[in-house]
């Protein structure tokens, strides 16, 4: 499965595709692969599996505290694998990773066993077209989506060479900062929109900031894909117990997916 | 040899492991550096500046009685006489005026002990630009003297509480705060890691250490050093006094990593040794990491060197052989620090130490007479504490005067 194949049901539908992010082994393991099913339960459209990492460099608070919590856990590379086996067959799984990690498991070696688990593709937050040789060839060979990102900063001819680079669909980051939820989502993010799609017919997923219905409704009028990260996380972050924090992500998402239906 | 290639690599290693939010400004810093180091009206305000501000050219100084005991000749390039104490006067100087020539009004800086962030407020008081450093929180603690220099220097100090709130983190939070204010701040990165073209521009701006060095030695001595040594944390003072001496093939170059608690303990911060080839911090190089790439911590008596990775231009010198990297560890540099203040009347930092340590090892195989290079990197004023509790120095006099 594949982003493709939820972006052809969400066009069919008229309306944006929903994105739950989550680290994966957040809050536990177990409960991490509960959590997918949650989000999918209430309507996510496509999943990222965050890959905890010690260096976060693109992330906010919240999802850092989130990785912290999953490697003092324990968590493991590989540990990525099992989540996605058990969570793929209803929505396409991609993998949201720093670099580091998937160079240290070898490129090919990931591309493999990601692929093997049911996963779908990856997103590199700090990984760009130019650095990504390697990662271009193993993807081809075992048929992964490649997800990179185009930022407000971004000129013509990255956006170009970017998108002519990314395959299932282009990541645009919205606002200049790390992840986060923001009472109020960038302006800019409309003009970057526009400024991606003179350069290709993929679709373009919006990130960064998102917290709520009507945000992702208003986001949703623009983007193909609205991402929610940091007001997942904060389901759990900010809940006195595992279980109210399933519970608020239950409603979050139903609250999510109901704004890119309107 | 010097420069890498068009998209920042020295073989495999370096390049942008950025987010793609942060490319325009790298590409701007590239040009803008560029085209400085091409203006001699650019080079010529930095070079005055370095003379009437900075105290540079350092001297270079033959350690006579050092030498006697070591066997062998110890010239010592004299940066802890540079102001601030440090080379990295000498970066901070060259970054901000860049910083004032594309019309930034802001830096940014990351420190671990406190000498980079002291540096960089140095700077921005100089040329009147806002200046924030980043700090961790452990360190802010530690190095107190140190955070009141910055905040006297009128730069904002802010402690960070993220991961394992050292060097590593500090760094973490200056990336995240350039992705958010990059249209006005300048992010004035303290060693030659990072994304391009950043390795290459602190070295530029750092390099005059082993110009002026060669210089010298050639009139004093009317020949090359056999060695050249000096201590590798994230690598800005070697590379600066390499750098002039990458293409003379019969000086051997040294570079003396932090070796902590001892090499085989596990608790160093020798990455070139100890690490493997990975990505931190925007560029491949070699990292101190687990068997899935998770940054690992580091440890050294020398806050200066206690960190997880190293500038990818030295990664490359380790695998061409250019440079031969060492690990010394904290009991070697401390005798050696103790050595230098009691046959020369010199107190250096403990980062130099290392690096004077190691060159004291090497000497040992050495023919009597060769010529050794150390850079003395910096004074040891700031490590007094640190001294007064290894060495013992706390306790009551051991005579009472009358």
């Amino acid at each position: 499965m594949h982003a493709a194949d939820a972006f052809a049901k969400t066009r069919a539908e008229g309306r944006a595709a929903l994105v739950g992010y989550l680290p994966a082994g957040y809050p536990t393991l177990a409960d991490s692969i509960k959590a997918v099913d949650i989000m999918i339960d209430h309507g996510a459209d496509i999943i990222e599996l965050g890959l905890p990492y010690s260096d976060p460099v693109m992330d906010g608070p919240a999802i850092q505290r989130a990785a912290d919590q999953a490697l003092a856990g324990g968590f493991r590379t590989r540990q990525v694998f099992e989540v996605t086996e058990a969570v793929a067959g209803r929505v396409p799984i991609l993998v949201m990773t720093y670099w580091n990690l998937v160079e240290r498991y070898g490129v090919d070696r990931f591309a493999r066993d990601f692929a093997a688990a049911g996963g779908a593709g990856l997103i590199t937050p700090d990984l760009i077209p130019d650095e990504a040789g390697e990662w271009i060839k193993a993807s081809d060979a075992y048929g992964l989506d490649r997800v990179f990102l185009v930022a407000p900063s971004s000129t013509e001819e990255r956006i170009a060479a970017t998108v002519a680079a990314c395959r299932g669909f282009v990541y645009a980051q919205s606002v200049m900062g790390v992840t986060g939820a923001r009472a109020a989502t960038s302006a800019v993010a409309p003009a970057l929109v526009e400024r991606t799609r003179k350069h290709t017919d993929l679709p373009i997923g919006v990130g960064l900031g998102v917290r709520s219905g009507d945000q992702a409704a208003e986001i949703g009028a623009y983007g193909d894909a609205v991402i929610v990260g940091s007001a997942i996380v904060n389901c759990y972050l900010d809940a006195p117990d595992i279980p109210t924090g399933h519970q608020r992500l239950a409603e979050l998402t139903a609250d999510l997916a109901a704004g890119v239906r309107r | 040899m010097p420069n890498p290639d068009a998209s920042g690599h020295w073989g495999e290693f370096g390049g942008r492991f950025v987010p793609e939010a942060l490319i325009a400004a790298l590409d701007e810093l590239e040009a803008a550096h560029t085209a400085a180091l091409a203006d001699p009206a650019f080079t010529a305000e930095l070079e005055q500046l370095g003379r009437e501000y900075g105290n540079l050219p350092s001297p270079l100084y033959f350690a006579e009685r050092l030498s006697e005991e070591a066997g062998v000749e110890v010239w010592l390039k004299r940066e802890d006489l540079n102001h601030t104490g440090a080379h990295k006067i000498r970066n901070v100087l060259g970054q901000a005026l860049l910083t004032k020539r594309m019309g930034k009004r802001r830096i940014i800086a990351e420190t671990g002990a406190g000498q980079h962030g002291v540096a960089s407020a140095t700077a921005a008081a100089y040329f009147g630009l806002e200046c924030t450093v980043y700090m961790g929180e452990e360190d802010t603690r530690r190095q107190a003297l140190n955070v009141a220099r910055m905040r006297l220097l009128g730069a904002e100090v802010v402690p960070v509480t993220t991961g394992s709130r050292t060097l590593k983190d500090a760094m973490n939070e200056a990336l995240r705060e350039w992705v958010a204010s990059v249209d006005h701040t300048h992010y004035l990165i303290g060693s030659v890691g990072g994304p391009a073209p950043f390795p290459q521009l602190v070295r530029d701006y750092c390099r005059g250490i082993g110009d002026e060095a060669r210089a010298q030695f050639l009139e004093r001595t009317g020949a090359l050093p056999d060695v050249v040594a000096a201590c590798v944390g994230g690598g800005s003072n070697a590379m600066g006094i390499f750098t002039a001496f990458l293409d003379d093939e019969a000086v051997k170059l040294y570079g003396f990593e932090a070796g902590g608690d001892g090499y085989d303990t596990g608790r160093h911060a020798a990455t070139i040794t100890a690490g493997q080839i990975g990505v931190l911090h925007g560029a491949r190089t070699f990292v101190l990491q687990d068997e899935d790439g998770q940054t690992v911590e580091s440890h050294s008596i020398s806050a200066g060197l206690d960190y997880p990775g190293v500038g990818p231009e030295h990664a490359h010198l380790a695998a061409t052989g250019r440079a031969a990297y060492e690990p010394v560890d904290d009991a070697e540099a401390m005798a050696a620090l103790e050595k230098l203040a009691r046959t020369e009347g010199i107190i250096c930092a403990i980062e130099s130490a290392h690096g004077l340590a190691g060159a004291l090892r090497l000497a040992k195989g050495l023919k009597a007479g060769s010529r050794v290079l150390v850079n003395l990197s910096g004074r040891g004023d700031k490590d007094m504490g640190n001294v007064v509790e290894y060495f013992g120095f706390a306790g009551a006099p051991e005579k009472s005067g009358e």
